[in-house]
């Protein structure tokens, strides 16, 4: 057995799932900015952002060891090519958070009659598919990760009504057009969200099986 | 279209048929191949076929039967006096264990090279030179032709060529070990046999050697038993995995490192064996 590299390999797994919490938690974190329309919250998402950046990085730097030292081949080291997606993908989900913390500050007076129950649900699927994802991550469980690209249908589905209402509320009311074009992009950065968690998804069947499959074709 | 003309056509096609065949063609075919050292039973139902212009691996643990069935192939293992076997090895569509199948013919179209450079005590242009002799070969002018031709095969030419009457003791361990593979090219073989060519060489040696087996798969067929798996990863076009005796699997060495079928392959070449 190889000791040294079994526990590399459980810290790299732990090193992701830290991530993967840490990038939750700043989704988390702006949306609760955004309801609130806490600007001073939505400052700090921007700039834990930074942690998790060097996150990322002490993952890469772990691989970088890992491959240079032991020479992993089949699922060992498809387990570090997919700890690269994975972290790379989780990453992205945080620049979104920033993203949605960015809007946040950008939104100022809010009218009237906004998709906001459609926003939460989809922050709510987008959060339910993230720790799904950790979950199947963890126990490498190809089923767990097929239910998550059945939710990313439904966000899908959300994202197309809500960014239709939200066009035809520009036409309707264009002294509004700021506010809902920002609506619009928080719609759109929370519908990335869902299609990253699918790609890590992906990963886990690649990981598992040894091949590639499109989750959400 | 004309009678000779749609003949041309089909002969055409049979010719490109039987050069893609060619480029497949097998080598050796063995067929429920057991071995046994007295009471041991060494190799157990091996069915393996290896094939033409191909570097072949053999990786598996110490006494998983791989150099056993490498010495095998040119009958060699017949040196240790308890062995017996059973099934058929197929060189070129001969059975080699056939009660008339001459040996010594045999290992004139198979080639060994070993784990430790076993250079003979001679100038380096007799060590090339001494296969050929004993074919019969006499006359100086080809016989350096063949020297020089063997050595430049063996990418040592350049590295010897001014001092080719010197004692081959003289030369670095793997200088040394591409002089044998070039004394095994001095005999026009069809196959070359590798036990652990590399095992007792520096790792720029051991990169010297792989760079040349690659090249020496464009005219011969090579069998290389290695315990180093990163080699056999780097050198061979197909991978088998031997375990006590038995072929656990045997694929395209791009598949048997990615993704291999058995959970035993998958162990071994993990490093999670045992």
């Amino acid at each position: 057995m190889r000791h040294k590299f079994e526990e590399d390999l459980k810290t790299l797994q732990e090193l992701i799932i830290e991530l993967a919490e840490k990038t939750k938690k700043a989704v988390i974190k702006s949306m609760d900015a955004f309801r609130a329309e806490d600007i001073e919250k939505a400052l700090e998402v921007i700039d834990e952002d930074d942690r998790i950046n060097k996150l990322e990085e002490e993952i890469n730097e772990l691989i970088v060891v890992i491959i240079t030292r032991q020479q992993p081949v089949a699922v060992d080291l498809r387990r570090n090519l997919t700890a690269i997606k994975i972290s790379h993908d989780l990453e992205r989900v945080a620049d979104y958070a920033v993203n949605i913390a960015k809007s946040t500050i950008r939104i100022r007076d809010r009218q009237e009659n906004l998709p906001l129950e459609n926003i939460e649900k989809m922050h709510e699927l987008g959060i339910d598919m993230l720790s799904r994802a950790v979950d199947a991550y963890r126990s490498e469980d190809l089923h767990a990760a097929k239910e998550i690209a059945e939710i990313d249908d439904q966000v899908d589905d959300l994202y197309g009504e809500t960014v239709k209402f939200l066009m035809n509320s520009i036409a309707d009311s264009p002294d509004h057009v700021t506010n809902l074009m920002q609506m619009a992009f928080i719609c759109r950065y929370l519908e990335r969200i869902a299609d990253y968690a699918t790609n890590i998804a992906e990963n886990i069947y690649y990981l598992v099986k040894g091949k590639h499959y499109f989750l959400n074709q | 279209m004309t009678n000779t003309m749609i003949k041309e056509k089909n002969d055409l096609k049979e010719k490109i048929e039987e050069q893609s065949n060619f480029k497949t063609s097998i080598v050796y075919d063995t067929q429920n191949l057991s071995l046994w050292y007295g009471q041991d039973k060494a190799l157990k139902d091996i069915n393996l076929s290896i094939y033409e212009n191909e570097v072949t691996a053999i990786i598996g643990p110490s006494g998983c039967g791989k150099s056993t069935y490498l010495k095998t192939l040119n009958r060699m293992v017949e040196l240790v006096p308890t062995v017996r076997t059973e099934g058929s090895i197929l060189y070129r569509d001969q059975n080699i264990f056939d009660k008339n199948y001459p040996v010594e013919e045999l290992r004139t179209h198979v080639g060994m090279v070993f784990q430790k450079p076993n250079v003979f005590p001679k100038s380096i242009w007799e060590n090339v030179a001494y296969g050929p002799k004993i074919q019969g070969i006499k006359d100086k002018k080809e016989l350096n032709q063949i020297v020089e031709k063997s050595l430049k095969g063996a990418a040592i030419w350049e590295e010897v060529k001014d001092r080719i009457h010197e004692n081959a003791f003289g030369l670095s361990g793997g200088q040394q070990q591409r002089l044998c593979i070039a004394r095994c090219l001095a005999i026009e073989p069809d196959v070359i046999l590798m036990d652990e060519p590399t095992s007792a060489l520096d790792p720029i040696s051991t990169l010297k050697v792989e760079e040349l087996i690659h090249n020496l798969k464009k005219e011969f067929s090579i069998i290389i038993v290695t315990h180093n798996m990163q080699q056999a990863a780097r050198v061979s076009d197909r991978t088998a995995f031997f375990l006590s005796g038995e072929v656990v699997e045997y694929s395209d060495t791009n598949k048997l490192f990615s993704t291999p079928k058995d959970k035993r392959t998958e162990d071994y070449i993990t490093g999670r064996f045992g």
